[in-house]
């Protein structure tokens, strides 16, 4: 990671928060939204621009299940765990994600394009079960569609908007 | 043929997740290849889920509706006359006022849900939007509590404690704190994080009626004295997340946000703040704690977040559905509220049918029906056409509960007479294919995943009870690890600081005590000691 680069992705986040109390969650949804991840080397210097410590702020980005702190996957695969999805064949669902990637749960799939993880509901209970693909939603989902959309997300270039214009009973 | 002036596609989470944006772009290519008159809007959702994407067609004599329209079905639908509202189509579901499913509701926080463009504060007010908000701001602080006392409105984020005594703490706490650079300041957070699987009904209100949050909390701003609030978003909510930053920042361009609301003098300022993935800052003090950008540890009570809260000052802390329910309460009075449902559950409950369900959805009802009303009248039964065997209600803390308790009435009081929750409203169904023992143990892997990690029964506790399940499952010694996996439940329920380790006991015995078989050696081959 360039510091200079670093620094100034920081300063700015810093800066356009200024006068927000607390802003520490906010300023680390930034820098995982420019990086994917919040890198190392940001710690000492979020510690110095919040008068934090260092053990602060480590603190608070191990906490949340959102935080990464080394780089993920080109695509965020987030397969729903929750019961409403279960009731409608997520854990088969599940199986088959993990199985099709050959990674586990936190995971990111050899070729560095999918990372995998859980996400206990996503809001669309009720047309399980669901998938986030970065920022689309998708609501029932096949384990058949799924590998689809997977080997699609494997392969470039890749279209994420139009991901959720997908048939929805693939 | 009555003349076609609207096309409506909804634009909430689950009609985007079913393609609701292909369709839309397909009937918007349509309508410019015909030059036709028609404007097209993306309206919220109805919560008609299972009939998403449900697209409305508006005539001079009402809207009808076509349901549900995947993309795949736009060509065939244009073809039989969809800009003409014509019902040649086995998705023609006639008027959407008169859908059964709807109709029988009682919308109360729901009346505009899915009929208005979610952003546009035109429609708002067309609808009757801050109807509650210009009477607010004629009215005392101590009236506005009062109305709110006498609604009976009670906490929809899962605890069900009274709103109005909750805000008299408030308003009557002082927030003169020497040293505290808040200090002289109040706050209206809102919880929206949402985290119980089973529940959609707070990114309902945030997608399909933004600014009858905002108006909620602006009025609870009002009545406690407070000029600023937060509302705290779960971050699987990205949709609700881009939609309620639209909104704040077109009220505060129309001045119903910010200094001088409407030339009343009186300030309110709102900000979304994002969580991070964490179901337990949905507790209120964890929620406080990672609102001011640190773990989300849950905090011992007193204090309570009512007198010392975010940021040390006196805080109202509501669920979205709570603070949604308000502008209709100051605008009809809070004894109209209190007329809806029974005994001390007052007004209505948006109840949110999901898992295995046939027509899953939105239900908002007063309390008072029963549980089999609402999963076979309205649900129509499960998805797969199998027997329904267990219904989890209250989220992933609530109780698992067998046909025998289906004719418990909605009702805080009742459903904790049969040793279960409402919660938040979610009702999630499971057929009979359904394995109760993995249930157990998924209740307990949640707790390990999802614990602050501040007590030990918790935090520990969890983890020994996926052991403990995982050996009766496996039938090693299988008697005296039930018996272990009682006590375990016994001290997670007595030992925990919060409902996160004190009720994840719930789904566990419920399933032992009502669905034993699921336990029994039998119905899992593998072998071992018994
Ligand atoms: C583990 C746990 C999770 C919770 N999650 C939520 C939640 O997601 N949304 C919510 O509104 N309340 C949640 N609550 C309840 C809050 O602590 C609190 O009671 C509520 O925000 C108060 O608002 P209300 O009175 O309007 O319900 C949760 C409580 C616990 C113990
Ligand atoms: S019960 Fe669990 S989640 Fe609640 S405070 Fe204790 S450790 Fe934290
Ligand atoms: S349980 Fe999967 S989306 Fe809610």
């Amino acid at each position: 990671m360039n510091r200079a680069a670093l620094e100034s992705v920081i300063q700015g986040s810093v800066d356009r928060h200024r006068g927000k109390p607390g802003p520490l969650l906010v300023i680390l949804h930034d820098l995982q939204a420019q990086w994917g991840y919040v890198p190392d080397e940001a710690v000492p210097l979020l510690a110095e621009a919040l008068t934090l410590t260092r053990a602060e702020i480590h603190g608070v980005i191990s906490f949340y299940h959102d935080f990464r702190t080394t780089p993920g996957g080109r695509h965020q695969v987030q397969v729903c765990r929750a019961e409403a999805c279960q009731a409608q064949g997520g854990r088969q669902l599940e199986a088959a994600v993990r199985e099709h990637l050959g990674i586990d749960w936190h995971d990111t799939s050899a070729d560095g394009m999918v990372t995998l993880e859980p996400v206990y509901c996503l809001g669309n209970c009720a047309t399980g079960p669901a998938v986030r693909i970065d920022d689309a939603i998708l609501g029932r989902v096949t384990p058949d569609r799924m590998r689809t959309l997977l080997d699609d997300l494997q392969r470039e270039p890749v279209n994420i908007s139009g991901l959720m214009t997908e048939a929805p009973h693939g | 043929m009555a003349e076609v002036r609207t096309i409506y596609v909804p634009n909430d989470t689950t009609a985007q997740s079913l393609g609701a944006e292909d369709v839309a772009r397909q009937i918007g290519r349509a309508l410019g290849e015909q030059q036709a008159d028609i404007r097209l809007v993306r309206n919220g959702s109805r919560g008609a889920c299972w009939l998403e994407p449900l697209v409305e067609v508006e005539t001079d004599s009402g809207r009808v509706a076509y349901g549900p329209v995947s993309p795949d079905d736009v060509p065939g639908l244009l073809a039989a006359g969809l800009l003409e509202a014509r019902p040649d189509h086995a998705l023609y579901l006639g008027p959407t006022d008169e859908i059964p499913w709807l109709q029988k509701q009682q919308r109360v926080t729901f009346s505009r849900a899915g009929i208005i463009d979610p952003v546009s504060l035109d429609d708002y007010q067309a609808h009757g939007g801050f109807a509650g908000l210009e009477k607010a701001l004629a009215m005392s602080p101590r009236q506005l509590v009062d109305e709110v006392t006498a609604s009976g409105l009670r906490g929809r984020g899962g605890a069900a404690f009274p709103a109005g005594i909750k805000w008299n703490t408030v308003l009557e706490a002082s927030a003169d704190n020497p040293g505290n650079p808040q200090s002289g300041r109040k706050f209206i957070v809102c919880n929206a994080d949402e985290g119980d699987s089973g529940t959609f009904a707070d990114r309902l209100v945030m997608e399909a009626d933004p600014y009858l949050l905002i108006e909620g909390m602006i009025i609870a701003g009002l009545a406690v004295g407070a000029e600023y609030g937060f509302i705290y978003l779960r971050s699987e909510y990205p949709i609700a997340l881009q939609r309620l930053n639209e909104a704040i920042e077109r009220a505060e361009a129309e001045s119903w946000l910010g200094s001088d609301i409407r030339g009343s003098g009186k300030h309110f300022h709102l900000e979304v703040r994002l969580g991070a993935g964490a179901y337990i800052c949905g507790e209120e003090t964890s929620l406080l704690d990672s609102l001011e950008g640190k773990r989300g540890m849950v905090r011992p009570k007193p204090p309570l977040p009512a007198l010392k809260g975010a940021f040390g000052q006196p805080t109202v802390v509501n669920n979205v559905l709570t603070l949604a329910a308000v502008p209709w309460i100051v605008e009809h009075g809070g004894a109209a509220y209190a007329g809806y449902g029974q005994g001390r559950s007052l007004g209505t409950l948006p109840f949110q049918l999901a898992g295995n369900i046939r027509r899953g959805g939105l239900v908002e009802l007063a309390f008072g029906a029963t549980l089999r009303e609402l999963v076979e009248d309205f649900g129509g039964g499960t998805l797969t056409g199998r027997p329904m065997k267990a219904i989890q209600a209250g989220g992933p803390l609530g109780a698992y509960m067998p046909e025998s308790q289906w004719d418990t009435p909605l009702d805080y009081e009742a459903f904790t007479e049969a040793g279960a929750v409402l919660g938040h409203g979610g009702i999630v169904v499971f057929d009979d294919t359904v394995d109760m023992a993995q249930q157990a143990r998924f209740a307990m892997e949640f707790c390990v995943v999802e614990s602050c990690g501040k007590c030990t029964p918790c935090r520990i506790g969890s983890v020994r009870g996926v052991e403990v399940i995982d050996r009766i499952i496996d039938n090693v010694n299988r008697t005296s690890n039930l018996a272990l996996l009682d006590e375990l439940c016994d001290t997670m329920e007595y030992g925990s600081l919060c409902a996160m380790g004190g009720m994840t006991p719930n789904p566990v015995r419920s399933a032992v005590r009502h669905f034993p078989e699921a336990f029994e050696p039998s119905s899992n081959a593998s072998a071992g000691a018994a």
